[in-house]
């Protein structure tokens, strides 16, 4: 097989037969990252004697009879998750040579499951962004089309899966930057439940709303990935306590047959691209075929997410990015002569602008004077979209949306920073309720581009979710 | 004219609790600076903070001690501003839900009476590290960031810098007493941000206040206060006015110096911790922590009076020591039928006596409270004489140990035999004509010189009482 048609579960089953062992798989990585990164740019490190070291003593566990579904994986991982030893730049030159001390919780639990973390993959500095050009670093492609970005902010890590040089990533999601980037590359991006995955380790962009999630070339991969992410860290207060799904059992026997999916008609309004709702309606289609029954919805409270997150998430950000500050790691400038002038100049040359103009935004709304204006009110409204969701959960089980209003730009399309937000325009109303919410392929238009569809759940419904995703997967087989 | 000062303070308490106040580092003074650091407390990407929850319960304690209401809810903010000793730029502080409200601490003014000096609230946060500055550099230690630091904001109930100490000095016995803080001035565990300002007496409206921040020692704020109301006062007799701003106090020129005035004032942007969920308390947890809080020295003063009958110069000395009261206590109960003003006596003689010539204090020392009460009343029962009590006690002070053991053992039980003593008596008075015939001249001290004779022929043992009976009776008889 070739290495770019491995998924998690079928490495793991041909690994699991001897028929490749884990060093051979990574080798196989490397090789296939060297011959197809230069296009694509996903990767911005790989500790390629870590990878290997890694891999030789995941084979070493299986051959002392370990059966872990991830043994011997390689995941790719978005460059803002702590790995010991490893950078952690956030794409961003404020972190340029920085070394992450300590390991977060999702890295501690996937090397303990046996996993290969080695690869470090490009995102929007500190994740803000929609296309991965805010990467201070390189440019990512989107592998369908090179002149495409592949989304953002995760545009590494979706990048990285469909070009076929990762087996399986780790992305965080926002408002959209798991979901967006798996809809314009065509693979699996799932957003779990806000509090499922510890951010313990996860540099923050918004703390409210980040939440990572895997990124994969099946909605079974997703759930291998998930089972070994999700539960309760005594490093992260935020995380639920409630018990972990076995996702594997939820996934057997999936279907779509009976199940109450929702149209919220504020989803559905022209400025989508014809052929991304074309795209969505022919999956409506095949889920009614399947056997769900199609209800209309409404989400009162949608149009008001969009200012909303970007009072939330700037403000959020702009506490969670104060400590860049040049004082004790990252970017220093040379040229400061007294703290003042540490501070400014370290993060004018650090951050690039997408991140300053969001420090800039979030430090206004919190000012003295505004904040009941625009936090204060953002806060009251976050309720009522919330509730929006409690109340159509009252009469569908999942939602199903669009999850961009169009296919993968072009590099440079998008100058204007309110076209590039309008971009999460469907998937910030679920980050900021909190919900779980995975992006499916649906289909791809006539020149060739992914489009992927949305299903949103209930809280905590994480593992149901995740089998009406595979259910519709099947639909298109 | 006459001006009225007005006075309040925002005073910052450090925790002793083990760990700090959002991770699992040690507290620990004396370490190497930044040993005792972590992601967590350096403010690292990624990493988060995890309540102390021994902090919390402090906080709440301390403010059940003051009287203060305990809301089921409690929440913490943000409080943005970049400051080297700040490890994320931003302090984990309680805005608008602080885990006390209300309460305050009586305060005895000069002429005795009581007043009562009220609380607005008492709020939990991490403090920043500690800045060191060298000739030509500074260091950051982050071993101090991060410990958990209680804010006692008050209200300016406080009307002269004798107020204000006796206001801290109330709150330190109490916070010392429920055991929530060392309160140690020197080692910053104690620091407070004094607010004051002047009128004109017949006015009601506040003047304009001035801050003073950071002040560590009791000396050091009284000298600030009268030094600002003196500066603020002359101000205004000379027909200036008060410019709201922060000061500094400098206690080598013995002056306040203005550091920010109110246009430079920070703006903090507080808004909701998204890191921590909020603080919830049951009625369960709430009780269990104040079935722990201690009595307080106030009503286990008045308490010790009339339970073990002492006068209140007695109660108020060991009450105001929790230490030291608590030992009293198991003392005066472990030695009944012995009076509680003779185990007193002794405690406060003798007991606080060697405590003070150690230089430790009263729960390091060897001494059990049970083997006080076991001297005293070996004593009481006429076992043993207050000469051999007194040189027993240092013993047990250093070595510990049991009394009647070591009495049993040294054959040091008091001699009460009559008939023993009295020919001790002869004996001395047959070897010292001289003291007779000197007694019999009408030199009546002499009859000391006899009992001194014969405590020292029994080794101290004797009964000095008997021993003094039996020598009058010889000598009346010759």
């Amino acid at each position: 097989m070739e290495f770019k048609d491995w998924t998690v579960a079928s490495a793991a089953e041909a690994m699991r037969k001897g028929e490749i062992s884990s060093v051979e798989l990574v080798r196989a990585l490397v090789a296939e990252k060297n011959a197809r990164d230069g296009d694509i740019q996903a990767y911005l490190t790989f500790d390629e004697d870590g990878a290997i070291a890694a891999a030789s003593e995941a084979d070493s566990r299986r051959a002392a009879g370990d059966t872990s579904p991830l043994l011997g994986i390689p995941v790719a991982v978005k460059d803002l998750i702590n790995v010991r030893g490893q950078p952690c730049t956030c794409a961003s030159k404020i972190l340029e040579g920085y070394v992450s001390p300590y390991d977060a919780t999702v890295i501690a639990r996937l090397k303990a499951a046996g996993a290969v973390c080695a690869g470090r993959v490009n995102m929007d500095e500190f994740a803000m962004g929609s296309s991965t050009e805010n990467s201070a670093f390189k440019t990512t492609r989107n592998p369908h089309d090179l002149s495409r970005v592949p989304g953002g902010s995760s545009g590494g890590s979706a990048a990285a899966v469909a070009g076929g040089e990762a087996v399986c990533a780790l992305g965080t999601d926002t408002g959209g930057s798991i979901r967006q980037p798996a809809s314009f590359c065509g693979i699996v991006g799932f957003k779990p439940t806000y509090g499922r995955v510890s951010r313990y380790g996860v540099t923050a962009f918004a703390s409210s709303l980040d939440q990572v999630g895997p990124m994969t070339k099946t909605v079974e991969d997703s759930a291998l990935l998930a089972q070994a992410l999700f539960g309760a860290d005594p490093h992260d207060g935020t995380t639920a306590l409630n018990p972990v799904p076995d996702f594997a059992s939820a996934l057997r026997g999936a279907s779509l047959k009976g199940l109450r999916i929702g149209l919220p008609r504020e989803y559905f309004v022209p400025g989508t691209a014809p052929e991304v709702t074309e795209i969505v309606k022919a999956a409506i289609g095949k889920c009614a075929d399947a056997g769900a029954e199609i209800v209309d919805v409404s989400l009162p409270h949608t149009e008001y997410a969009m200012a909303v997150y970007y009072i939330v998430a700037p403000a959020e950000a702009s506490a969670n990015l104060a400590r860049f500050d040049g004082v004790r790691y990252g970017h220093r400038s040379a040229k400061s002569d007294d703290v003042m002038s540490l501070y400014c100049r370290s993060r004018a040359e650090g951050f690039g602008q997408e991140v300053k103009r969001r420090i800039i935004l979030g430090t206004y709304v919190l000012s003295s004077g505004y904040y009941d204006a625009y936090y204060g009110r953002a806060q009251r409204v976050r309720t009522l979209i919330r509730r929006d969701f409690d109340s159509a959960f009252g009469k569908v089980d999942f939602l199903l949306t669009p999850v961009a209003p169009t296919p993968a730009f072009k590099v440079g399309e998008l100058q204007d920073p309110l076209s590039m937000y309008l971009n999460d325009l469907f998937t910030i109303p679920a980050s900021l309720a909190g919900l779980p919410a995975i992006s499916v392929p649906a289909g791809a238009t006539a020149a060739g581009l992914p489009v992927g569809v949305q299903f949103i759940a209930p809280s905590f419904a994480d593992a149901p979710l995740l089998a009406c995703a595979r259910a519709f997967e099947d639909t298109l087989a | 004219m006459k001006y009225i000062a007005t006075i309040g303070l925002e005073t910052h308490v450090q925790l002793k609790t083990r760990t700090k106040m959002f991770c699992s580092c040690l507290l620990r003074t004396g370490d190497e600076p930044n040993t005792n650091v972590c992601p967590v407390c350096m403010g690292y990407p990624g990493a988060l903070p995890v309540m102390n929850r021994q902090a919390v319960k402090f906080t709440v304690m301390a403010g059940m001690a003051l009287g203060c209401d305990i809301p089921r809810r409690s929440a913490f903010d943000r409080k943005n501003y970049f400051y080297p000793d700040m490890a994320k730029d931003y302090q984990i502080s309680q805005n608008g839900a602080p885990l006390c409200i209300g309460g305050g601490v009586e305060i005895a003014l000069p002429d005795g009476s009581p007043k009562f000096v009220r609380i607005n609230h008492i709020h939990l946060e991490e403090d920043a590290a500690k800045i060191n500055h060298y000739a030509r550099h500074s260091g950051i230690d982050f071993n101090r960031g991060g410990t958990p630091l209680m804010e006692i904001v008050g209200e300016p109930d406080l009307s002269s810098a004798d107020e204000t100490i006796a206001y801290l000095e109330a709150l330190k016995e109490l916070l010392v007493y429920v055991g929530v803080s060392d309160c140690n001035l020197e080692e910053g565990n104690m620091r407070s941000d004094v607010n004051i300002s002047v009128r004109p007496e017949g006015q009601s409206a506040l003047g304009t206040k001035v801050e003073i921040k950071n002040m560590n020692t009791f000396k050091g704020i009284h000298a600030a206060i009268e030094y600002e109301v003196a500066r603020q006062i002359d101000l205004l007799n000379h027909g200036g006015a008060v410019v709201q701003e922060t000061r500094r106090w400098d206690g080598e020129l013995g002056e306040t110096q203005s550091m920010r005035g109110k246009e430079n004032a920070h703006d903090y942007r507080y808004f909701p911790e998204p890191d921590l969920v909020p603080v919830e308390l049951d009625e369960e947890t709430i009780a269990e922590w104040r079935a722990e809080v201690p009595e307080l020295p106030r009503a286990r003063r008045a308490r010790m009076m009339s339970e073990y009958g002492l006068p209140e110069y007695d109660a108020g000395v060991i009450a105001a020591d929790k230490a030291c009261a608590d030992f009293f206590e198991k003392a005066a109960r472990a030695a009944a039928p012995v009076p509680g003003k003779t185990v007193s006596n002794w405690f406060m003689t003798e007991v606080l006596r060697l405590v003070g010539e150690g230089g430790g204090d009263i729960s390091s020392c060897a001494l059990a409270p049970e083997a006080l009460a076991e001297l005293l009343r070996l004593l009481d029962a006429g076992t043993i004489n207050g000469p051999t009590a007194k040189e027993l006690l240092p013993e047990l002070f250093e070595k510990g140990g049991m009394p009647k053991a070591i009495v049993d053992a040294r054959g040091l039980g008091q001699v009460s035999d009559a008939s023993a003593l009295q020919s001790l008596v002869d004996a001395a008075v047959a070897a010292n004509p001289k003291s007779v015939a000197d007694f019999k001249a009408g030199k009546k001290a002499a009859a000391g010189f006899f009992v001194g004779q014969v405590m020292k022929a029994s080794k101290g043992k004797a009964d000095p009482k008997l021993v003094g009976r039996l020598v009058a009776e010889t000598l009346s008889k010759l």
